[in-house]
């Protein structure tokens, strides 16, 4: 049983420190303040803020716009608005779009790009396919903290007179406020990462994006570019590229610790 | 009852000002000619009398919010069953030109003649997800074992989070890792030491592995949190009839947690094998069975990332992916059904 | 009982859930700005009456409600109706506090803005006198920002009610308000109760049969989902009819 816990620990902590190490060494300021140039994958200078803003502008759009549709899927499924039967199901589908690996939602977001006659690839279906991807991430979170909030505090609330629409905006959504904020940095922090989706649709440029019709990069497919390159130097740009990842990743994970505990300040035990 | 004529009075107030604004509006409309300050007056006019409105009837505003989320709620659906849609329709026009048998039972994947067959990825994608499984299942069990019934609570305070957040760490980062550690470890000792010298590296044994470490988080948050929720009354009752610790962990916590850490295993497997990325970097991309563990192969998520940018110049190849994608989503469908299943039928026989 | 007005009236009240009837045949009638103590042994479904009130039952699944329930001359029950305003006429007093999960003044705040305007300084006022009317201002008036929950249980209970109150309801329905207090918070919450009286008819579910005859002016005996007796508290007390009021009485029942 320890063996299995330190080749657990220790293959993760090989992970991370073999990215940390090399990282931190090829990684330069330069890297960070500047666009690609030219030729980055052949080894010319130039810095990767291009894919930073890239990364940025698709998972920012995509976390909110799947934030606002899995809060309110969370909401309606508690049973004052629709029997159980449906909302059985409803978690089903969910349950799948969950499981759905996410090259799948990138084979459907290109498709429908080709369909609509676009090539290249562009931001807008990047965002859509990161969208889909984070709906069911953020659903599931905000719904588990949801199904949790006391029955006798709904009541409360409507005992005072308020709307189900009220009830749930200002009392339900208070009380599942932590659900809601790990949601939203667990989605965020999966569509920062997730290269699959993205791949097939957004392209790659050496430009910030000036239009959602752009390609542009993004932080983990310019890892994966660069990562196949035969040079080593070129290599080495992909792991501090890596470290640049992990590092907002790892932000992210200490960032919902402070913001659940903050935000549970006011809840009901 | 005072209050309630004291709302009268603020809305009434409102409104008043409301009014006022409007005619603002149309003075600097036509006295001032500026249209763009008469539009942002009339806007604020507006909204005030609309926000007037809303809080006079809060009932129009209850229905107004519950319809907007019922469209929310009817809109995923729609994009859920729009994907459906979207892969069978997209694997439709592959099957006018190859059968479903030969796509499935044929070997020879060949875009640039227009014949694909996936018998080989297939069998790939099988036996990485069930080595990756075999690696990572007892190992993730046992850790969690460790963890809920053994660990010091210190120890445990430290290692709970420390995997939670490495479930998040992206695919990527796992497969540029492999391929910078483990694909010389594999090429240069793992592969002779089975007696395969002529290993890249790049092989389906690699994939597995990385593929184990990616859903050791996974396996083991789930599994740590269904086993904590076993009463402690549970495994008293049975360690004070003189059952030893390891006999309690066998029989009562993997039965009373049973469906928790089958969930578990599904969602593992479920993980394993749709990953693309960190497998693709990896596997070496050959759409063949290998002959030893140690050879390259191709998974039918990775197939997809690596024939993608081809789609432009051969049409039937989007077809073909599509179709792929489609077998994923089939593969995950079934696996959540007989999951859902499992569970129902266990959490009846279970319950404790 | 003639003398004052009826506030709530049932006529033929059915309750069941999950198709197991839990109330059966309620009429009874409830005199306004009085205390009606609804006594009774466990799970005889005084609570399931307290709520079929202000229509709370039916935010449950698998809830079964027939007859009428009037108030103020009108059926509840009517289809049709808005409901929340029919809420908004009966405060709620839970067995446990539930405090909302904001800040002490915004627990009081809610349902004022909700229904009597956001007007900063009434809403103000209206925090400070409920929060006076229930005796709570002076131990909560320098921390009223921090959260609700911080409060002890009895603070908790005082809140729901100052919570209620300022909602200006005709009616306030108690569940046990005081089964999970101390004895002195539970005089406290008692005192208030007679208090509010003179402005509010209450209804008070209680499982001390004490208490019900310190402070009741009217008393509703539920058994097994059926009104066993009902009537003014003296009468009811001091010269019951049926058997089972007589055993609950003398503590054979309980
Ligand atoms: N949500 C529910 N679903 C199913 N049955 C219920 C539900 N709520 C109450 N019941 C049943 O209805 C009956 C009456 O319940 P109720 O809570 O009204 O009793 P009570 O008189 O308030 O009891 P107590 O004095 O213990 O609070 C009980 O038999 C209970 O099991
Ligand atoms: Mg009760």
């Amino acid at each position: 049983m320890l063996a299995s816990l330190a080749i657990v620990i220790g293959s993760l902590i090989l992970i991370v420190s073999v990215i940390v190490l090399n990282g931190a060494s090829s990684l330069s300021l330069e890297m960070l303040t500047q666009t690609s140039e030219g030729s980055f994958y052949l080894g010319s200078g130039g810095g990767f803020l291009n894919a930073i803003v890239g990364s940025l502008l698709l998972a920012l759009p995509a976390t909110a716009f799947a934030f606002i549709i899995s809060v309110c899927i969370a909401m309606y499924l508690q049973k004052e608005f629709i029997p159980s039967r449906f909302s059985s199901f409803i978690r089903i589908c969910l349950d799948i779009m969950w499981g759905i690996p996410s090259i799948v939602y990138g084979v459907f977001a290109l498709t429908i790009m080709i369909a609509l006659g676009l090539h290249g690839g562009s931001v807008l279906f990047g965002i859509f396919a990161l969208t889909l991807l984070e709906i069911p991430i953020i659903t599931r979170s905000v719904d588990e903290s949801i199904k949790v909030v006391p029955h006798g505090l709904k009541e409360s609330a409507y005992s005072l007179g308020s709307t189900r629409f009220e009830t749930s905006l200002h009392v339900v959504r208070r009380q599942a406020m932590p659900g809601i904020v790990a949601g939203i940095l667990l989605g965020f922090g999966r569509g920062i990462g997730d290269a699959a989706s993205i791949l097939l649709t957004v392209g790659d440029s050496n430009y910030f994006p000036t239009s959602v019709l752009d390609q542009t990069a993004a932080l983990p497919t310019i890892i994966l570019n660069l990562a196949g390159m035969p040079e080593k130097t070129v290599q080495n740009k992909a792991y501090a590229v890596a470290f640049v990842l992990l590092l907002i990743v790892l932000s992210i994970s200490i960032l919902t610790r402070y913001f659940t505990k903050k935000s549970s300040k006011y809840i009901i035990k | 009852m005072h209050i309630n004529k004291a709302s009268a009075v603020v809305k009434k107030k409102s409104f008043l000002s409301a009014l006022l604004i409007l005619i603002l509006s149309i003075l600097s409309l036509f006295v001032l000619k500026d249209i763009a300050l008469a539009l942002i007056l009339l806007f604020v006019a507006v909204a005030l009398i609309a926000v007037n409105f809303l809080i006079i009837s809060r009932r129009l505003f209850d229905v107004l919010g519950t319809r907007f989320m019922l469209i929310v709620v009817l809109f995923v659906l729609a994009l859920f069953f729009l994907l459906i849609i979207v892969l069978l329709n997209g694997s439709g026009i592959l099957l006018e030109h190859q059968s479903i048998g030969d796509l499935l039972f044929s070997s020879a994947w060949k875009p640039f003649s227009n014949h694909f067959g996936l018998f080989a990825v297939i069998i790939d994608t099988l036996i990485v997800t069930a080595i990756s499984m075999v690696i990572a299942v007892p190992i993730s069990l046992l850790t969690a074992v460790y963890i809920t019934e053994y660990a010091p609570t210190r120890l445990r305070n430290m290692i709970r989070p420390f995997i939670d957040v490495l479930a998040g760490v992206p695919s990527v980062v796992f497969g540029l890792c492999a391929l910078l550690v483990f694909i010389p470890v594999v090429r240069d000792y793992i592969a002779p030491f089975f007696g395969v010298v002529t290993s890249s590296g790049f092989c389906l044994f690699t994939a597995s592995l990385i593929l184990s470490i990616m859903v050791f988080p996974i396996i083991i948050s789930l599994c740590v949190e269904s086993f904590s929720s076993i009463p402690l009354a549970l495994k008293e009752a049975s360690l004070s009839v003189g059952a030893t610790k390891w006999e309690t962990v066998k029989k009562v916590i993997f039965r009373a947690s049973g469906p928790g850490v089958l969930s578990a295993i599904f969602l593992g497997f479920g993980r394993a094998f749709g990953e693309t990325i960190a497998v693709s970097m990896v596997i070496g991309n050959q759409e063949l069975i290998p002959r030893t563990l140690f050879g390259s192969g191709q998974t039918l998520a990775s197939l997809i990332a690596n024939n993608y940018t081809e789609v432009a110049s051969i049409p039937l190849l989007a077809s073909a992916l599509i179709f792929v994608a489609l077998i994923l989503f089939v593969v995950v469908l079934i696996f959540n059904i007989c999951g859902f299943l499992v569970l129902r039928r266990a959490s009846k026989r279970w319950k404790y | 009982m003639s003398k004052s007005a009826i506030q709530i009236e049932t006529r033929g009240l059915n309750v069941s859930f999950h198709n197991s009837p839990v109330l059966k045949d309620i009429n009874i009638e409830i005199p306004a700005k009085q205390l009606t103590a609804i006594i009774g042994p466990s799970g005889c479904g005084k609570t399931t009456l307290l709520k079929s009130f202000n229509r709370l039952l039916e935010i449950q699944e698998d809830v079964k409600i027939s007859g009428e329930i009037i108030v103020d001359g009108k059926d509840i029950m009517t289809s049709g109706l808005n409901v929340p305003d029919i809420r908004k006429k009966m405060g709620l007093i839970s067995q446990k506090p539930y405090p909302l999960p904001m800040s002490i003044f915004e627990n009081v705040a809610y349902g004022l803005r909700i229904h009597h305007g956001k007007n900063p300084k009434k809403v103000e006022e209206g925090v400070h006198h409920c929060l006076q009317e229930v005796g709570l201002w002076n131990e909560v008036k320098d921390r009223l920002h921090d959260p609700a929950s911080r409060l002890s249980v009895g603070q908790q209970q005082r809140l729901c009610l100052a919570r209620a109150i300022a909602v200006k309801p005709e009616v306030i329905l108690c569940d046990e308000p005081t089964s999970a207090l101390d004895p002195i918070a539970a005089q406290q919450i008692e005192r208030l109760l007679l208090k509010l009286k003179k402005d509010f008819t209450v209804i008070l579910v209680t499982h001390t049969l004490r208490q019900a005859k310190r402070v009741a002016d009217y008393v509703i005996f539920l058994y097994f989902g059926m009104v066993v007796e009902h009537g003014l508290a003296d009468q009811v007390f001091n010269d019951p009819k049926s058997p089972e009021m007589k055993a609950y009485l003398s503590g054979e029942i309980s």
